[in-house]
């Protein structure tokens, strides 16, 4: 099945635009598509007419070009009908918006709906859903241009359930500057679910990490998505709502009552090496993580900074989420020590977490870190940032990046997100080095590297 | 591939559901795995003259298809010395429902885990491994596996349980023998796969592990309905 024309589409129809409601769902895609995106866009109402002085077809069939991609958004018992038409009218695809199917116990529509779609070998997104997402071809978002924040275009492609947990993400990601690919909320996911998206997205050039909010799979599924997603490339994020039991479940036996559905999935998942977020806090660092590293780490952390106390909470934070802070040897110590601006020798601590003191200026963080990068005893690096520390420039997070590149070992970035810093920020997040807003958020990061190595 | 007498066994148990605990034990033996030396005692002089034959003391476990849990009818007596608490024992469980013989068996000792599956709506077949035994509910240490298992997650099982230090030998004590525990994974686990369709869960609970052993002291296999 070819998902293409769902997110790259040079035709799109709007099939249910209102003649007189232009508060419609229907009419906000048809606005927003015709004035914002690359798709040449129809609209269609079985009545025909005019909408703003543009011409409204009866029917998909009388559009006069093929099109790639119909955005369905008319009452729930018209859809059958309507695919019929996308199917006879060639169209690539289509996004079905409308609700009142399975989530209103009408599953024998959905099921007529993706009979008709399976039985041509037509791709839909939904029922019941925003559809898709994919800047600068197409936004089937039934929501006014207006309000959405739009994040940059990047490498991170989302994929959720829920419409409402999408587009939030979508806020959050565009807050921390982390680009995102396409997004696609899947709604009742009658046809197209997420193993089809995570095979579409394995092979989409533009995507480096695939984000999936999951509130459950069907049966037997969870199996083939871990297992699929273990092959795949590109690191993959599963964030999971429902975690806690329902109580109900029968005492048979020991193992059943223990290994409720949550501890299974959440096990599986880090057996294959697929990163489970567990929370929406996470699921942000570790997008942002793996959108600019790829490789896993075990965990073991070497940090600089030029703040005893900042190296010492990070520490704590290490500890507390399952990393190690390995000791520097008296050697290394000293390798670090004579490549040092001399008025810090004498006071900074070298041992890891590395203290370059107050006085430090870009040099020293440059030396201190390429040294770390070629230990064997760390495998990332954190960098605590203090942008008001006198002797320091935003050169830092471009010259920073450059041992990255070569010596291949993570880099990871900490610095206070408020305006006045921004050139800071944007010097590590342009040279693509994640930047956490507080040092437990720079753990995270790291964590996120971690379980993507199978467990 | 399934032997025929596990076939056997399962088919057998249809009607109640599960399968009772001297079957369970022959299937594992049948296996290869180390069960303790056992007798199903329909009469109190079978369980003596078994109990006379291993030694003193011994397990004594009320057999019945109407029991799930034994332990909740007091169905269970651990350290029995000699031939009166044997008796006694026996008398015991003869009043509970559904009374079918007592099983003696030698006592074990060692570390308690519980190796455990069930067949995950989502997942399929998956596998538990967990320390304490009959009180894994209390300690909550459990590693938890799709299967079917590599070796690599095997050990890993083992390795990512918060109290792995316990069996891999701790303060002087002697490592339990983890070449047993892994080959007891790996069998499990291929069990479970053929089983698939045929079970909702397995409970080796517990599975006493020392240095020389690692013995199935208690099985409940639950069929599905």
């Amino acid at each position: 099945m070819n998902l293409e024309p769902l997110f790259k589409p040079q035709t799109l129809a709007v099939i249910g635009v209102s003649l007189s409601n232009d508060r419609h769902p229907a009419n906000v895609v048809y606005y927003k598509n015709h004035f914002r995106h690359q798709a040449k866009v129809f609209s269609v109402n079985e009545r025909g007419g005019l909408l703003q002085g543009e011409k409204v077809y009866p029917n998909i069939l009388d559009i006069p070009q093929k099109i790639d991609l119909a955005v369905i958004a008319t009452r729930a018992e018209m859809v059958p009908g309507i695919m019929s038409d996308c199917i006879q009218a060639e169209a690539g695809g289509a996004v079905i918006i409308s609700g009142g199917f399975a989530e209103r116990g009408r599953m024998d529509l959905q099921e007529r709906v993706a009979t008709i779609a399976s039985e041509a070998d037509f791709p839909f997104i939904g029922p019941n859903c925003l559809g898709t997402y994919s800047f600068p071809y197409v936004d089937t978002f039934f929501i006014p241009a207006e309000r959405i924040v739009r994040p940059e275009k990047g490498r991170v492609a989302l994929v959720s359930q829920s419409g409402g947990i999408l587009v939030d993400h979508m806020i959050k990601l565009a807050e921390e500057g982390v680009g995102l690919s396409k997004a696609v909320s899947i709604g009742n996911k009658a046809l197209i679910g997420e193993m089809e998206l995570l095979h579409y997205f394995t092979d989409d050039p533009e995507t480096g990490v695939i984000v999936f909010y999951v509130e459950g799979f069907k049966k037997g599924e969870g199996r083939s998505f871990v297992l699929a997603a273990s092959q795949c490339p590109k690191a993959v994020i599963v964030l999971k709502s429902g975690k806690t039991p329902d109580g109900t479940r029968a005492v048979s036996s020991h193992t059943a009552s223990i290994a409720g559905d949550y501890e299974v999935f959440s096990s599986i998942l880090s057996q294959y090496g697929v990163v489970e977020a567990k929370d929406e806090f996470e699921l942000i660092a570790f997008a942002e993580a793996l959108s600019c590293y790829q490789k896993p780490i075990e965990g073991r952390i070497g940090i600089i900074t030029g703040s005893g106390g900042h190296g010492a909470l990070a520490v704590d934070a290490c500890l507390s989420h399952g990393l190690s802070v390995p000791l520097l040897s008296e050697q290394d110590q000293s390798e670090i020590r004579e490549k040092i601006s001399p008025r810090i020798q004498a006071i900074a601590s070298l041992s890891n977490p590395i203290d370059l003191t107050g006085s430090v200026v870009d040099d020293d963080f440059v030396s201190a870190a390429k040294i770390l990068s070629t230990k064997q005893e760390v495998d990332c690096v954190l960098i605590l940032l203090l942008p008001y520390t006198p002797g320091i420039t935003s050169d830092l997070g471009a010259r920073l990046s450059q041992i990255y590149r070569q010596d291949g070992k993570p880099l990871i970035a900490y610095v206070p997100h408020v305006e006045k810093y921004r050139m800071f920020i944007e010097g590590f997040q342009l040279n693509q080095v994640p930047v956490a807003h507080s040092i437990e958020e720079a753990i995270h990061m790291a964590v996120a590297l971690r379980r993507r190595q199978p467990c | 591939m399934l032997m025929r007498e596990i076939r056997d066994i399962i088919s057998s148990s249809k009607a109640t559901g599960w399968v009772l605990e001297p079957e369970a034990k022959r299937l594992f033996s049948f296996l290869g795995l180390d069960v303790p030396r056992f007798v199903w005692a329909k009469k109190v002089e079978e369980a003596i003259q078994f109990a006379e034959k291993i030694g003193y003391p011994v397990v004594g476990k009320v057999v019945s298809p109407k029991l799930v849990h034994k332990s909740d009818k007091n169905g269970v007596e651990i350290g029995i010395a000699n031939d009166e608490k044997l008796k006694e024992t026996f008398r015991r469980f003869s009043q509970i429902d559904g009374f079918a013989g007592m099983l003696v068996e030698e006592m074990i000792s060692g570390i308690e885990l519980i190796i455990g599956a069930k067949v995950d709506d989502q997942f399929g077949p998956v596998v538990l491994l967990g320390i304490g035994g009959t009180g894994v509910e209390i300690y909550k240490d459990v590693t938890l596996k799709m299967a079917p298992l590599a070796l690599k997650d095997a050990e890993s099982l083992i390795r990512c349980l918060k109290a792995h230090s316990l069996l891999e030998g701790y303060r002087g004590s002697k490592p339990v023998n983890l070449r047993e525990i892994n080959r007891l994974l790996m069998t499990f686990s291929e069990l479970v796969m053929d089983l698939e369709s045929l079970i909702e869960s397995i409970d080796l609970n517990p599975v006493i592990c020392s240095p020389t052993r690692c013995v199935v002291a208690d099985a409940r296999i639950m069929l599905r309905q």
